[in-house]
């Protein structure tokens, strides 16, 4: 198949290479090249929202974002929230809410919130829903994905 | 969506603590592993060539242009599989599914070569440059004429002998019927006779399928001393057994190890992909990964369409004297566990109703879709769409109150199911009532002006749990007193590592926190029937009670034997010390559990003891519908459930909220689309499920105060029975609201105008 070309980027605040194909999706990359698997593919159209991944700072769908188009550009993943051992308020949100049931969709709900509360601190119910409606949970953790954001705004201000 | 929730009951310092999930952080942090993520050292890929046409047989496949693309290893065909596999059929009802096509297909999609290589994405541009030819035969898709069809799915019937119930199909020919399922209680045919009304109608339930986000995935590490299978399942020790019959090995020599699942729901369970990756493993002497993409699974297993016809005779009281059900269940193309789901759920078809003579008819029919098998709740959900939407046809029919005519005619503690099996545990009356109260019921209701109407409905259900089965569990003490679990019930979301380690740290007196639940692997984890059906909680708790007990009780014994005495505080740690000079040495403690069952008897399905536990939930729904367009909105969604004892509320919440709007999605809108037996939307854009705008405003759980008393810690499962009454309860709304009824899933708004119009007198025309 085509071709391999290297490219250079900033993955959780470390200075990375990789030599990727045109075809790799970011998900691929991550998992193959990083052992990264928190961003999964699943529905692979960008509706699920289980392959979210922040690329200079805004949430994408990785299972649709070509490896090669992050060369240069500032990657975050779910692995790097507790960096430090540390869960981030999100996090421990989910767990004392129960805000999920597979696990599977869950950092990717994780990462949304993260932008959801940077931009409106205190989001009201629309807000949530709307910043949330590209992620989906078949189990429909939905009601406690709710307790989980108004419990995170709350440890976010504390 | 606020959600409200209610709890009556609390017990022990560890049962009955909402205790956050032991694997909340993997999960939180994303490093939980799943099946579909893993890759081994050395694996291949492997991708599908399916099959475009629903029945044929396979005239040719030519594989030439894509053994030749680079990196391409292999590309494998029936014929490969059978030189190291002899008889090469799986499936835990019949041996009928063939590890790739074999001759014929059976239904477009059907897998008909696999290619491997190194790299998936050569495999899968490989899979585009195989072509095949078939000779197309007549295909039958509906499961009413499957079972007077001339066209047969299968030519003989292979049952797997594993059921008693299925040997006398051996060898039958001429049918596509898998099992026919009946039960005769009383005299149905003399009580219509007598009755002062009588009561017919159809009902109809659409493909749906579960739609795991971590789709089906297993990887087949072969070696001539043994295979490791790393997969996805909700049933390792059925697999286990299934891949040891296909290689003729003892089942020591097959190692089944399953992480977490990203969702199962019924899709992954007993055999699904696990023969085809051992079937390319020992071709290619190298672990093979299986992954299905999202659009795969629309070709692996879906929920059962059904047919119900349902017939109540009504005294002049409003007392039902007689009721006759006939449902037709379409399997699919192969049985899976569809005879199941035609027998355990067929005998709950006349509803919780106290009725003395009952006749029910269940056929499992094969056609040529794709398979179809287990969906929370084994066939329970569709039945009690048809018989509590009949339920409310009958006392608007009557001039009754809906709750009136069910209060007549409710199934009460101490009397019989229409099994003979006398009810016990069964809070049917009590979830009614709460469900009756919750809605307040007795006030009315604002219904709306203009465009916009109100109404609201009610559904109440039960299940019984499939029995018997056997769960067996180890509880091991190590020397420094930490306790270690060992049991076969999958976490795939449910929260049963956490409920499981509670009830351990109930007997032995330790936080459920510090309780460490090993990963499913067959080499230590000890015999389970499966996670399904709602059966661990109950099972697998009775095992891992047990088992807690016996080590508690050796933990005494060890402590008689140091000279301690009776009832010491000595810690755990010092006994082990005292008794072995160091720390040292391990206490083990066992469970088995099987509940106490009557077989039904063959001709009437009659039995007095029929199942293990009842499942019982009631679900009021308010809609708004809008009369211009059809469009309806569940505005008010309550579950009530009686789930005994709850072992950890915040997880029972969860399950009960889950089920229910997954269930409020087959309900609304999911539906595979068929076209020649092509489903042609396959795939998330064109196949909607439920997300944060479908969650209706005012979602609210209950539970009811009451104990399972042959349950551990009184408990029981909760899984599953959330789901029973959401279809019949909106459908009523809706008939409530606007006059119209509805028959068939999903309650789509094009259904509901066309209903209006043709109430009005102004039809639509056929699209």
């Amino acid at each position: 198949m085509t071709a391999a070309r290297t490219i250079h980027f900033r993955l959780n605040g470390v200075p990375v290479t990789a030599d990727v194909k045109p075809h790799d999706n970011l998900v691929e990359l991550l998992q193959a090249h990083f052992g990264l698997y928190g961003a999964r593919e699943s529905c692979g159209q960008g509706l699920c929202g289980c392959c979210t991944v922040i690329v200079e700072g805004l949430a994408v769908s990785g299972c649709l974002y070509l490896a090669p188009l992050v060369d240069g550009a500032e990657v975050t993943t779910i692995e790097s929230l507790d960096a430090d051992g540390r869960l981030d308020p999100v996090q421990e949100a989910f767990i004392e809410t129960g805000a999920f049931q597979c696990g599977y969709c869950t950092p990717g709900f994780i990462l949304m919130i993260r932008q959801l509360l940077e931009e409106h601190p205190d989001p009201d119910e629309a807000q949530i829903k709307h910043y949330l409606s590209g992620n989906l949970c078949r189990c429909a953790s939905y009601p406690q994905v709710i307790e989980a954001v108004r419990l995170a705004a709350g440890k976010r201000k504390a | 969506m606020p959600v409200a929730t209610q709890h009556t009951s609390k017990v022990g310092a560890q049962v009955g603590r909402s205790v956050p999930r032991l694997e909340g952080r993997e999960k939180v942090t994303g490093r939980a592993e799943y099946t579909h993520t893993m890759r081994l050292p050395g694996m291949l890929y492997a991708k599908l060539f399916r099959s475009t046409v629903a029945h044929g047989r396979i005239t040719s496949i030519d594989c030439s242009a894509a053994s030749k693309l680079p990196g391409v290893l292999r590309v494998v065909t029936i014929d490969d599989v059978r030189k190291v596999i002899p008889d090469p059929y799986y499936g835990p009802a019949f041996h009928d599914q063939p590890i790739l096509a074999d001759a014929k297909v059976r239904f477009v999609g059907e897998p008909v070569a696999a290619v491997l290589s190194a790299d998936p994405h050569v495999a899968e541009a490989a899979v585009e440059l195989i072509s095949a030819t078939y000779e197309e035969l007549p295909a039958v898709y509906d499961e009413v004429q499957a079972l007077s069809s001339k066209t047969y799915v299968h030519e003989q019937l292979k049952p797997a002998g594993t059921f008693a119930d299925l040997k006398h199909l051996k060898g039958a020919k001429d049918t596509n019927v898998a099992l026919a399922y009946r039960l005769r209680r009383g005299d149905a045919d003399k009580a219509f006779a007598a009755a002062a009304h009588t009561f017919e109608h159809e009902f109809r339930t659409q493909k749906v399928l579960h739609l795991s986000f971590e789709p089906h995935a297993t990887i087949a590490d072969y070696r001539d001393t043994g295979v490791t299978l790393y997969t996805a399942s909700q049933g390792p020790s059925f697999v286990r057994s299934e891949i040891a019959r296909l290689l003729g090995w003892q089942e020591n020599k097959v190692r089944v190890k399953v992480p977490f699942l990203g969702s199962g729901y019924g899709a992954k369970l007993y055999i699904k992909l696990e023969a085809l990756a051992l079937a390319l493993s020992m071709i290619a002497r190298r672990p093979v990964k299986v992954a299905l993409t999202f659009e795969e699974m629309f070709y692996q297993i879906t929920k059962h369409p059904c047919t119900f016809r349902i017939k109540s005779g009504v005294d002049r009281d409003g007392k039902i004297v007689a009721r006759k059900c006939q449902v037709f269940w379409n399997g699919g193309a192969y049985a899976d566990i569809g005879p199941r789901v035609t027998q355990k759920s067929g005998l709950t078809a006349s509803g919780p109703y106290d009725i003395d003579n009952v006749s029910i008819d269940s056929y499992a029919l094969y056609t040529n879709v794709t398979p179809a098998g287990a969906l929370r709740g084994f066939g329970v959900p569709q039945l009690t769409w048809a018989c509590e939407s009949h339920t409310d046809m009958i006392a608007r029919a009557l001039n009754m109150d809906p709750v009136a005519f069910r209060k007549k005619n409710i199934l009460r503690e101490g009397r019989p199911h229409a099994t003979g099996t006398i009810v016990t545990d069964a809070a049917v009356e009590k979830v009614l009532d709460r469900l009756v109260e919750r809605m307040r019921w007795s006030q009315p209701l604002d219904r709306g002006a203009g465009p916009l109407r109100r109404g609201r409905g009610l559904a109440i259900s039960m299940k019984a749990v499939i029995t018997p089965t056997t769960s067996v569990a180890t509880v091991n003490v190590s020397a420094d007193g930490s306790v270690t679990l060992h049991c076969g019930t999958i976490d795939m979301g449910q929260g049963s590592d956490t409920a499981m380690a509670q009830m351990v740290g109930e007997v032995l007196n330790v936080p459920a926190e510090s309780v460490r639940v090993v990963q499913r692997d067959t080499d230590v984890t000890p015999y389970d029937m499966g996670t399904l059906g709602s059966r661990s909680l109950f099972h697998m708790g009775h095992a891992v009670r047990l088992a807690a007990e016996e080590a508690r009780d050796k933990l005494s014994a060890l402590a008689r034997e140091v000279g301690e005495p009776e009832g010491t505080n000595v810690p755990v740690p010092t006994l082990f010390v005292k008794r072995y000079g160091m720390r040292a040495g391990n206490i083990i403690g066992t469970g088995v559990f099987t509940p106490q069952y009557t077989p039904p008897a063959p001709e009437t399905g009659l039995s007095d003891n029929v199942t293990a536990f009842w499942m019982v939930s009631g679900t009021g729904a308010e809609v708004e519908v809008d009369t211009e367009t059809g469009h309806v909105k569940v505005a008010r969604l309550v579950s009530v459930v009686d789930v005994g004892k709850p072992v950890n509320p915040q997880l029972v919440d969860t399950q009960i909220s889950g089920a229910a709007l997954m269930q409020l999605g087959f309900t609304m809108f999911e539906e595979m689309h068929l076209d020649g037996g092509q489903v042609v939307n396959a795939s998330l854009s064109d196949y909607k499920i439920p997300g944060f705008h479908d969650v209706p405003d005012a979602m609210e759980i209950l539970t009811v105060d009451t104990v399972q008393s042959n349950g551990p810690f009184g408990a029981k499962g909760v899984g599953e029975v959330a789901t029973f009454g959401v279809s019949p309860a909106v459908a009523n709304a809706i008939d409530d609201a606007v006059g119209v009824r509805l028959q068939e899933l999903p309650l789509k708004p094009e259904s509901v105008l066309r209903a209006l119009r043709a109430k009005a007198g102004t039809p639509l025309k056929d699209a």
